[in-house]
Order: structure tokens, then C-alpha cells, then sequence
């Protein structure tokens, strides 16, 4: 890629929106993902009988069932979101980055 | 001529199939007939599906990337068959059998490292790479010294993973189909060079789709098949097994009792996931980033169901399998007591297929087992043979002054040249301690593969000399780490205590890489650091827009 080229692209605004907003929301979805999981793991580093407790009096399913559960579904559900606004929003943008300079 | 030897090798593979079946009954072990029917069935299916690809596979990008044409939905497949190998299905139910709780947070932390790997590499890896995770490193870094490190943490993290998965056959296939162990390693690393030399990616890529498919329905059908038993009811599947087995069952024991070991194993399954090079050369083979997101969200959807489905199975081989009469290793149980199963505890799924489906549906799960074995082991037999032609050899020996042709043929060299080593060190292995193999390969690609990867796509100040010390030292420190550490120091090299306390070594190897790497860049004021941080922006715009990047092939 050209020195000019490179200069250009830096200088449109989809191209700047597009990083802007990606990243941001990468970073977002990322920490998501660290919170839930790493909450998780060092709950069962220090407090494990948290998740061991029951879920009621008169069932030996524990708490930690349905959370670990839901941190699957929660991951799969984060992949489906970035993809769907990436897919969409950002491919756009990049699209129209790439037509702004004659590439598509 | 390619299909004369390919016919050649099929009957050979054939004859010695048969010749093993035959030894089993001589030896008189039990014959699984349906198994052994089944299996060659797939054996059968795949061959053809080579042959058919081999017609396809022409350039090197064929033989690499199956030419850049497979789908999201398709690739997504593939990477969870990549990830479903037969230890994560046999291992993981296992550990839910013997545990309870504690296998699920195992299974999670094999999952969230997807998520991660979509956010932040699986893009600017498709549109930076053409066919290994080393073209991206060394994008705008110098390409010797930086292929070399990345070729190195790539064939050191197949040939570990080749190791685990070869002993782990040899003995499952042992106890499956009564074959001999060397007959039944021999066999996998025939049929998996087969696969890679003739079908390269597009072959391999399909065997893991139609294996990950069988795998998936045999998993779905086995938990069904549970669930039904229990009117569907997690609260009756889990009190019957809590008052066999105990209260224990349900909440987090012993496996991650420390918070730094804890953390270390989430560190090196989440960042190991992201530097594993057979899952990252899957992103190649799709046509552009749009559907290199698909497939990751299609893989982790499939793989995260699995965890799902193999939780279950361990909870029903606790309630059907545990105390199970037919499935007690009585001779065990005199030495030692308690309740041990046939073959161990990683056989609670296929003992569980027997419970649930007859001798029928056992013959089905112990094929899928093996197929998943073959699959695994192809796919890591190309990322391996991938490192030695297209990194080591067109880029750093010959510079790049290769024509795609030559390139292809090295790579099929290599493969025979894998297969021969994995077949070799399989046989080696049988009798050692391999706990820590899979451990290791995963902390190596933590601590070498990815921080290289990570900070090359994002971080304007990586160098050259930054990447390869600190690329060096993370996989200097995780070998040496496992090395002192419990397993090897202690249960194998027999000392009385370990000189490094921890099982995982990856929060420590994994931040010296990141640490070493940020101190020798921002200290190198070489021109050619200077360069590399110009190049830079370049490669960005690159990897967020995809300007530049390798499109599907024609075909």
C-alpha cells in the first residue's frame, strides 16, 4: 500500500468511524466476556461453596448449574451479536472505504 | 498416477485393517462387529471424499486453504470438529463422571476463549493471512527470524497435540475394536496422511464436517436418551445422582483449588485456544472476513451445545454406568475397591452408549470415537506440514523464490514426514505418562504463538527483536515451568517436591512473553525498527477493511 494511499484512507471519515466504533465495541464485548468468566473462576477459587449452595430446600441442584449454563449461552450469544453488527454495520463501512478508493 | 498409488494405498490400508481385525480375534478379545462395520463405512466415505478433493487440490492454495471457497456455516463445523476431539468428548464426560461440577468449569474454559478469538483476531487474521498464522506475524516484521519462532511454536504445539491424540487412539482403539496398539496406531497415521497428502484441506476440512456432524448427533442422541429416563427432569437426573455418588457432585471440588492455578488454566485456555495453529489456518480457507466471523459463531455455538450434551452424558454414566454390574472392572475392584469401570474413567461415554443404545449404537460411538481421532489428527498433521513447507521452507530457506507447485510438494513430504514421527513417538509413548502433553501444548501456544500474534495485529511498536526474545522466552518459560513442575518433576521424574508448584504455567510464561516483548521493542532503535513501525499503519488498514486481502480462488 502507497504512502499516499494510506494517507487517504486514514482521512475518511467511514474508514475513522469504522475503527472508532469497532474497536470500542470489540473492547466491549471482550471485557464482557473476561467479567462473567473470570468472575466465575475465582468465585471457585475462593468462595466455592457460593456455587455449591442449592437452588431450594427440596432440590439438590446447586446455583452453580444454571450459571454455568448460562456463561455457555452467554458466550454464544456475545459471538452472535458481534457478528450480526459487524456483518452489517461495519461491513458497510469497510465497503464503502474500499469503493472510496476504488476497491471493491 | 497420484490415483494409482491413492487406490494402492487405500487397499493397503484395507489389508491392514483386516489383518488387525483378524489378530483381535486370535488374541480373543471382544470383537465389536458393528463397530468395526461402521468405522469402515467412514473409513470408506472419507477415502472417496479424498479422492474426490485430491481431483480439486491443483495449486497451493487449494492444498492449504481448499482453495478459500468453504462457507462460514462449513468452516464453523470444521473448527468445532477441530475442537471436539475425542479427549475433550471422552476426557470431558470422564471428568463429569468422576466429579460432577468440576468438569463443566473445565468445559467452560475451553469455550470462552472463542468469543475472544472472534472479537479481536479472527478478522484482521483473515485479511492479513494467506495460509498460516505466521504470515500475519511477520507481516510487516522480518520474515526469517519471525517465521522461524512462529514455525517453531506451531510444529512444537502439533506434534504435542500429534502425541496425546496417537496414544490416546492406540489405547481407545485397543480397547474398541480389540486391535493390537501398534496396528492401531500405525493405522491412524496411515489414513491421516493419506487424507492431508492427497485431499489436503479441502479432504481434511470435510472428514472434520461429517465427523463433527456423527459426533454431534451421537452425543445429542446418548443425552436424549438420558433426559428421557428422567421425564426430562435435570432435578430427578441429579438426585439420582447425587444418591449415588454424593452430595459432591454438584458444586466445585478440588480441581482448581488455588486461585493462581485457577487462573493460570483459564489463561492458557483462553489465549492457548487463540495460538493453536490447526484452528487458526481455518480461517484462511473461508472467502473473506464476513464469514470468518460466521464461523466462529457457528463453532462456538456447536461446540458450546457439546459441552452441554457431554455434561449430561457424564451425569448419566454416574446414574447408569456407575454401579452397573456389567460395566465393573472386577478385577480392579479386587486390588483396589470401590466401583472402577472397564477401561477407566474416560470410557463412562461409550460404556453409557452401551446402557442407553445396545451393542448397536456402542459399535456407532466407539466409530465416531475413532473418527474423531482421524479427523484431529489430519487437521493437525496439515497446520504441522503448513509450518515446515510454506513457513520454514519457501519463506526462510528459499525467501520466498518458490514456485506454488514445489511449495505443495514439500508440504506433502512433510505430511508423510509427520505421520512417520507421530506414528513413531505414539508407540514411544504407550506406556508414559502423557497428562501433560496436551497442558503444554496448549501453554505454548499461549505463551509463544499468541502474544506474537496479538501485539503484531494491534501494537505499532512490536519489533522484530521484541517478538522473537520474547516469543523465545514465553516458550522457553512454559517448557521449563511444566517441566519443574508437579507432573513431570514429581509423578514422572519421581523427585519427593515440585521446584514449581503449579500444574498450569501459562499466567507465568504467558506474561513474561508480553513483558519481554514490550521491553525489547520499545528499547530497539534500530532503522529496522523505525521501518516497522511505519509499516504499520499499512497493515491496519489492511486488517480492518480487508483492502488487499487474499480472496477465494476461482474455482
Amino acid at each position: 500500500m502507497k504512502k499516499e494511499l494510506v494517507e487517504k484512507i486514514k482521512a475518511n471519515p467511514d474508514y475513522q468511524k469504522l475503527v472508532k466504533t469497532r474497536s470500542g465495541f470489540s473492547i466491549k464485548l471482550t471485557v464482557a466476556m473476561l467479567v462473567v468468566y473470570f468472575t466465575f473462576i475465582l468465585t471457585i477459587a475462593f468462595n466455592p461453596s457460593a456455587l455449591g449452595a442449592p437452588l431450594g430446600a427440596d432440590t439438590v441442584t446447586t446455583v452453580g448449574i444454571p450459571i454455568g449454563m448460562a456463561i455457555i449461552v452467554f458466550a454464544f450469544i456475545l459471538t452472535g451479536i458481534y457478528t450480526k453488527r459487524a456483518n452489517g454495520e461495519f461491513d458497510d463501512l469497510a465497503n464503502a472505504v474500499k469503493k472510496s478508493v476504488g476497491e471493491d | 498416477m497420484f490415483n494409482r498409488i491413492f487406490l494402492f494405498l487405500i487397499l493397503g490400508a484395507v489389508a491392514v485393517m483386516a489383518g488387525g481385525a483378524i489378530e483381535g480375534e486370535v488374541a480373543k478379545q471382544e470383537l465389536n462387529m458393528s463397530a468395526i462395520i461402521m468405522f469402515l463405512l467412514f473409513v470408506g466415505g472419507t477415502l472417496g471424499i479424498t479422492y474426490w478433493a485430491a481431483k480439486r487440490t491443483k495449486s497451493a492454495k487449494d492444498f492449504y486453504t481448499a482453495g478459500g471457497g468453504i462457507t462460514g456455516f462449513q468452516n464453523g463445523m470444521a473448527i468445532a470438529g477441530d475442537y471436539m476431539s475425542a479427549a475433550s468428548f471422552l476426557g470431558i464426560s470422564g471428568l463429569v463422571y468422576l466429579k460432577g461440577y468440576d468438569g463443566l468449569i473445565y468445559s467452560i474454559g475451553f469455550l470462552v476463549g472463542w468469543p475472544v478469538i472472534l472479537f479481536l483476531i479472527a478478522e484482521p487474521l483473515r485479511n492479513l493471512g494467506k495460509y498460516t498464522f505466521a504470515d500475519v506475524a511477520s507481516y510487516r516484521l522480518r520474515q526469517t527470524p519471525i517465521r522461524t519462532l512462529a514455525a517453531s511454536g506451531s510444529i512444537a504445539t502439533v506434534i504435542l497435540y500429534l502425541i496425546a491424540q496417537m496414544v490416546g487412539s492406540g489405547k481407545l482403539i485397543q480397547l474398541l475394536f480389540g486391535l493390537n496398539y501398534e496396528v492401531a496406531v500405525i493405522l491412524v497415521g496411515v489414513l491421516m496422511v493419506l487424507y492431508v497428502t492427497f485431499g489436503g484441506m479441502l479432504a481434511t476440512t470435510w472428514v472434520q464436517i461429517i465427523k463433527a456432524f456423527l459426533l454431534l448427533s451421537g452425543a445429542t442422541f446418548m443425552a436424549v436418551a438420558v433426559m428421557a429416563h428422567y421425564d426430562f427432569s435435570f432435578g430427578s437426573l441429579f438426585a439420582q445422582a447425587v444418591e449415588m455418588k454424593g452430595i459432591e457432585v454438584m458444586s466445585p471440588g478440588g480441581l482448581v483449588s488455588d486461585p493462581v492455578s485457577a487462573i493460570s488454566l483459564a489463561v492458557a485456555l483462553m489465549f492457548g485456544t487463540a495460538g493453536l495453529p490447526h484452528i487458526l489456518m481455518r480461517f484462511f480457507t473461508v472467502s473473506d472476513a464476513k464469514e470468518a466471523r460466521k464461523s466462529v459463531f457457528y463453532a462456538t455455538g456447536f461446540i458450546g451445545y457439546f459441552y452441554i450434551l457431554t455434561f449430561i452424558i457424564g451425569f448419566g454414566a454416574i446414574v447408569m454406568v456407575y454401579t452397573n454390574p456389567e460395566y465393573l472392572d472386577v478385577a480392579k475392584q479386587a486390588v483396589s475397591g470401590g466401583s472402577p469401570i472397564l477401561g477407566g474413567n474416560n470410557m463412562a461415554a461409550i460404556h453409557l452408549s452401551h446402557a442407553v443404545g445396545g451393542d448397536f449404537f456402542l459399535g456407532f460411538i466407539s466409530a465416531v470415537a475413532f473418527a474423531t481421532i482421524l479427523a484431529v489428527v489430519s487437521g493437525l498433521t496439515l497446520a504441522g506440514a503448513s509450518a515446515i513447507s510454506h513457513d520454514l521452507y519457501a519463506s526462510v530457506f528459499k525467501k520466498g523464490e518458490v514456485d506454488s507447485m514445489k511449495e505443495m510438494q514439500v508440504s506433502k513430504m512433510a505430511t508423510v514426514a509427520l505421520g512417520i514421527v507421530a506414528i513413531i513417538m505414539g508407540i514411544a509413548f504407550e506406556k508414559q505418562n502423557i497428562a501433560f502433553v496436551v497442558g503444554l501444548a496448549f501453554a505454548i501456544a499461549a505463551s509463544a504463538n499468541f502474544p506474537v500474534l496479538m501485539l503484531s495485529m494491534y501494537w505499532k511498536k512490536l519489533t522484530t527483536r521484541g517478538a522473537v526474545i520474547g516469543g523465545s522466552m514465553g516458550l522457553a518459560t512454559a517448557v521449563l515451568l511444566v517441566i519443574l513442575g508437579p507432573i513431570v518433576w514429581v509423578q514422572i521424574l519421581g523427585n519427593a517436591e515440585a521446584i514449581f508448584p503449579y500444574k498450569y504455567p501459562a499466567l507465568f510464561s504467558v506474561t513474561v512473553s508480553f513483558i519481554a516483548i514490550w521491553f525489547f521493542s520499545i528499547t530497539d532503535n534500530s532503522q529496522n525498527a523505525k521501518n516497522e513501525h511505519e509499516m504499520f499503519e499499512a497493515q491496519y488498514i489492511r486488517s480492518q477493511t480487508g483492502i488487499g486481502a487474499e480472496g477465494a480462488s476461482e474455482h
